[in-house]
């Protein structure tokens, strides 16, 4: 069975309700000097083979709400689940894309790609087979034995991404990985990653501070103000795919976005920059 | 693309060999000619070809060799002996605080004693032997090796293992396959300099007494007054240490850099 027909199937055989559920997220960071309400009350579903972004400015708790779900911050308040269960720590079901390139510079790209397959102890024949499939999937198959550091900053994310399919995550969560990208490479990558999706029938939490980007790649886009981080509103997106960055609708929707979100800044800044 | 080492014979490496060959000529021609002009005696400053005799005579007569097998099998010992002291140190040192604040300030200050100083506690604890010596390049780069060990582990960054977590990777997996590969070139900078601070060391214990090796060789050299023994003992000894430094830790070294892609 391929990657492809895995997913298929387990897309096919839905677990009933949501796979990520998260109700009434609250998370502090506490310092000597500093109290900071990262989080407050965020409740949050992820259905299957649905794509989700989540955009607000910094310090609205975004990436720590992303935190929490994969399991990498186990400090919090509220309940989150996954497929049922309590979420306790990191799982390779939710494989985790980084703004950074996370990518191991002692291996090459084959090797990185392969590592989650080799951590699970399947056979070399067998990991061998994904990885080819992987790195057809984002393009990279003439760069399988290139070292990290020869490859451009699109190129490593694209690694990052097969290296996070190839240990077959039920739920994809990507952490502003486009972010450090330029314009050119991060449209190139936007449009690869909705066909991607729409391929395997991913799962994806993706967050952004870029509102056309949200608009493009989610479903749906939950805007989130800051201080304290709240969801402030949900938009569905109910566009076909591929959607490109010159689309009127992308366009008209991501106005709406942004008009919540300065709303949003308008709101926060007014009590503190008064003058 | 991918970068690859050009493999054989260049023009450029053709030039290189031969600017440094003919800086060598140059060398021993100015060698020859301030020995030839008897500034000094010559039992103090010999002339090339007296010194190359020397070499001849010594390694035909197997003193040199067996005193570069001597000195090498006790390197073997001490340097395995300090890798396994220097790794379980620095691990150590790295994944506790408490160890870090105690052993790891004690291994600093022992760190910046000249390792020959260690010898005189040798002698009282294991007599005139083998022991001594080994002891005293163990304690000559052990140490250097653990600073090395944890500086590699303290400067991984901490996003790589936890994207080995969010792969799958238990807390186990995470330093087998992270942690140890991701320390390898802060432990080849440190090896390197374990590997010269025990050669050092090596060199100046067996100096002290009679221990068969390139060390002692050379004091024989000064015993017998033969000015041209202690000059070629003295290039051996060179030759070996770079040697090793080429071909072991340029190795290593040309490994991180093909990798990592700096000049580490």
């Amino acid at each position: 069975m391929t990657i492809a027909e895995r997913h298929e199937a387990r897309a096919a055989n839905p677990t009933p309700g949501p796979l990520l559920a998260l109700s009434n997220i609250t998370k502090r960071f506490q310092t000597d000097r500093q109290d900071t309400l990262a989080l407050d009350g965020v409740s949050l579903e992820v259905r299957p083979r649905e794509i989700v972004c989540i955009v607000g400015p910094s310090g609205c708790g975004k990436s720590t709400l992303l935190n929490i779900a994969a399991g990498i911050d186990p400090q919090f308040d509220g309940t989150a689940t996954f497929e049922g269960a309590p979420i306790t720590g990191m799982a390779r079901e939710r494989a985790v894309v980084f703004q950074e390139p996370a990518l191991f510079p002692w291996l090459n790209v084959r090797t990185n790609v392969e590592f989650g397959l080799k951590l699970r102890g399947i056979p070399k024949a067998e990991r061998g087979a994904i990885v080819d499939q992987q790195l057809a999937l984002v393009n990279l198959s003439r760069f399988d034995r290139a070292y990290i550091h020869e490859l451009s900053g699109g190129m490593k994310q694209r690694v990052q991404l097969a290296r996070a399919l190839a240990v077959e995550p039920h739920m994809l969560m990507m952490d502003e990985p486009f972010a450090a990208l330029d314009a050119q490479t991060r449209d190139d990558l936007q449009m690869e990653l909705q066909s991607v999706a729409v391929r395997i029938g991913a799962t994806v939490l993706f967050v952004t501070h870029n509102v056309r980007e949200a608009v493009i790649l989610g479903d749906r886009v939950v805007v989130m103000s800051k201080s304290p981080g709240r969801i402030r509103r949900v938009f569905d997106i109910p566009l076909g795919r591929p959607r490109t960055p010159d689309d009127h609708s992308v366009a008209d929707f991501a106005a709406l976005v942004r008009a919540e979100l300065q709303e949003s800044s308008a709101e926060d800044a007014e009590p503190r920059y008064a003058i | 693309m991918p970068s690859r080492r050009s493999k054989g014979f260049t023009r450029e490496t053709g030039y290189k060999l031969l600017r440094i060959l003919i800086f060598y000529v140059l060398a021993i021609g100015l060698w020859w000619m301030v020995a030839g002009a008897q500034i000094w005696s010559p039992y103090l400053f010999p002339a090339p070809d007296a010194v190359y005799a020397s070499l001849r005579t010594n390694i035909e007569n197997n003193q040199i060799p067996a005193a570069i097998v001597a000195s090498l099998q006790r390197m073997a010992i001490g340097y395995v002996l300090s890798f396994i002291f220097g790794m379980a140190m620095g691990i150590l040192i790295a994944s506790s605080k408490w160890a870090n604040e105690t052993i790891g300030g004690v291994i600093l200050g022992v760190q910046s004693l000249p390792s020959i100083t260690w010898l005189p506690l040798a002698v009282l604890w294991f007599g005139l032997s083998e022991n001594a010596i080994v002891f005293v390049v163990l304690m000559g780069s052990a140490f250097s090796i653990a600073i090395s060990a944890r500086a590699g582990i303290l400067g991984i960054p901490p996003l790589l293992q936890r994207a080995a977590g969010t792969l799958g990777a238990s807390k186990w997996q995470a330093y087998v396959y992270v942690v140890l590969p991701g320390m390898i070139p802060a432990m080849v900078q440190g090896m390197k300099q374990g590997w010269s601070f025990a050669w050092r060391s090596l060199m100046a214990g067996e100096l002290l007494f009679v221990s068969a090796g390139l060390g002692h060789l050379l004091n024989v050299g000064r015993d017998l007054n033969n000015i041209s023994m202690v000059f070629a003992v003295m290039i051996v000894i060179v030759i070996v240490g770079v040697t090793v430094d080429r071909v072991i830790f340029g190795r290593a070294e040309h490994w991180v850099r093909e990798r990592w892609g700096y000049a580490a």
